[in-house]
């Protein structure tokens, strides 16, 4: 039983390191930089909600979170529709240059989205798509395709032939098989992908860094970096502000852990 | 194959399934790509006609420059230390919570949080944790630890660990759980017999857990050096790759260099020089270590 016990210690000091920055700002935010700079380790005393209130009551954090839902929703929403079909046609069609196509793809998961950003910058300046939302939703969703089509092309190549036969002799099209048989049969890794790509557009930086200048336009991540150089002297709201930014993130982890867990573990063995 | 349609109707559906997908990622992904390499070519600020052809002189400017030498090592430094830290780390947390533990369900939870929240929002929290005289020194302070008090993020000597650390804390539940999962694909009867043969517990998680554990190890060593070849959020907001360089990497060189200082040739012939790095890393690495575990999954 011994062991069972350092097997507990370790998990509490674990937990410990994990979860002591968290509160650290959460608790922070119920502080006012005086005391924060007086004991930077200490409770609040008295607590204090101020900070957390301005923050909720002004519209700045709110234009974040809507703008960054938008861009995560449409981003999902492209990658997982044109990824499917995509997976669709490279996993039940037989075609030349099938493979192909299916390893251009793949090359796609090695690239940097640092390498493509400069280029990618200028053709979203040619298209008049800065400050545009579409002009990180779309970039963004072009660069989850790879992952979209590495996890659902195995997954629907799983699915029997017998299943394609029957539809077919019922007097299915390929396009009526792929969207009243296929899509339900693949829906659980139709559902981790859709959180790969939406968890991966949420919490973009660079991108956003460079297409949006206007604040009005800025994403959750831009926004939380912004504010905290914007208002570095005043810790105690840097410390609600992100605080409250963690709360989406934490909150849908809550929500899509198993799939997000089973997607990268999934993911990563093929 | 079933009911194979005719020959045009075929190229057409076929065209309707891959072609929006195709469109989408050549214009955003390849098209770049393939332009990077041509400004790379010039000496261009990104503004007005393409500027004056210089051939490879931008590569060999960044390849002999000792702060684009110095980010690569910063990069590699970052890549082998996660190797010697983070990846025993994770085995013995994972080996630990793979016991049966109240509460283990919840421990995961927390222990993968820090890999959700963006490196964005992961940045700014140790920003302010690691302010001079801040929580973490106060807190080193009444450990008793306050001698070790150092300038976190404006020590040259020091940044890069600091950082390092910052990676560690937010990345280190990802290796937990992908270890996890792999020691859940480990059937029990394997172990018991080895215990049967009198093995003790840790001959056992030597040489029959561990060799099994390969595949997952290797898939976590592949996305991690490809990780800190790529590291740029979380330093681009800490310090910009400062002080004096100490901590520029690869990806904040490039971001720098183009968007600050309108190189946009030179930040192009970098960005070709990270992508080259990564492929080559993928591809031996594909070549030589994953050949066994995965058929086909990168590459």
């Amino acid at each position: 039983m011994k062991r069972q016990s350092i097997a507990y210690l370790v998990a509490i000091l674990v937990i410990g390191i994990t979860v002591v920055p968290l509160i650290f700002v959460i608790l922070g935010g119920f502080r006012t930089t005086q005391q924060i700079n007086s004991d930077p380790a200490g409770l609040p005393s008295p607590w204090v909600l101020d900070n957390y209130q301005a923050i909720l009551t002004s519209p700045e954090f709110w234009t974040f979170l809507g703008n960054s839902l938008l861009i995560a929703v449409v981003a999902t929403t492209l990658a997982v529709a044109l990824g499917s079909m995509a997976a669709f046609a490279l996993s039940r069609y037989n075609f030349r240059g099938r493979e192909a196509w299916y390893t251009l793809f793949t090359i796609g998961l090695l690239f940097p989205i640092g390498v493509a950003t400069l280029p990618l910058y200028l053709l979203l300046r040619q298209l008049e798509m800065l400050e545009n939302p579409l002009g990180v939703a779309l970039p963004e969703a072009a660069f989850s395709l790879p992952v979209t089509i590495v996890i659902l092309r195995p997954f629907m190549r799983a699915i029997p032939s017998e299943i394609e036969d029957a539809a077919v002799l019922d007097g299915a099209t390929r396009i009526g098989f792929f969207w009243r048989i296929m899509l339900p049969l693949s829906a659980p890794a139709l559902t981790t992908v859709a959180v790969l790509a939406f968890v991966t557009s949420w919490n973009a930086y660079l991108l956003p860094l460079l297409v949006f200048n206007d604040s009005g336009n800025f994403t959750l991540p831009l926004g939380v970096a912004t504010f905290q150089s914007q208002y570095s002297q005043d810790t105690a709201r840097v410390l609600a502000f992100t605080a409250l930014s963690m709360v989406p993130a934490l909150g849908f982890f809550m929500l899509a852990e198993r799939r997000i867990v089973g997607g990268l573990t999934g993911s990563v063995k093929g | 194959m079933s009911a194979v349609p005719s020959g045009l109707r075929r190229k057409l559906e076929l065209s309707l399934f891959l072609g929006p997908a195709l469109l989408l990622f050549i214009g955003f992904v390849l098209v770049p790509m393939g332009l990077a390499v041509y400004y790379s070519l010039y000496n261009w600020t990104g503004f007005g006609s393409l500027g004056e052809f210089t051939g490879f002189q931008n590569y060999l400017d960044a390849l002999t420059g000792s702060v684009f030498q110095n980010a690569v090592w910063h990069n590699v430094l970052i890549a082998v230390l996660s190797l010697v830290v983070q990846l025993p780390l994770s085995i013995a947390l994972a080996l630990l919570l793979n016991r049966k533990l109240r509460g283990r369900a919840f421990l995961r939870v927390i222990v993968f949080a820090p890999y959700v929240l963006s490196e964005a929002i992961t940045a700014v929290i140790w920003l302010l944790i690691l302010q001079p005289g801040g929580f973490a020194d106060q807190v080193l302070g009444a450990a008793g630890l306050g001698g070790l008090v150092r300038q976190w993020l404006a020590d040259p000597d020091l940044v890069l660990f600091t950082l390092f650390v910052v990676i560690t804390w937010k990345y280190i539940g990802f290796g937990i759980i992908l270890l996890l999962a792999g020691l859940q694909g480990i059937p029990a009867e394997v172990r018991e017999a080895a215990a049967l043969d009198g093995a003790s517990a840790w001959q056992t998680t030597r040489h029959v857990v561990l060799p099994l554990l390969g595949p997952t190890m290797r898939i976590w060593i592949f996305l991690s050096v490809i990780g800190s070849l790529q590291l740029f959020d979380l330093v681009w907001i800490m310090t910009l790759g400062g002080p004096a360089n100490a901590s520029t990497t690869m990806a904040t060189y490039l971001i720098d260099h183009g968007f600050k200082r309108y190189e946009f040739g030179f930040g192009s012939a970098v960005a070709v020089i990270l992508f080259i790095i990564c492929f080559t890393f993928a591809l031996l690495y594909q070549r030589f270590a994953l050949r066994r575990d995965t058929q086909g999954a990168v590459g």
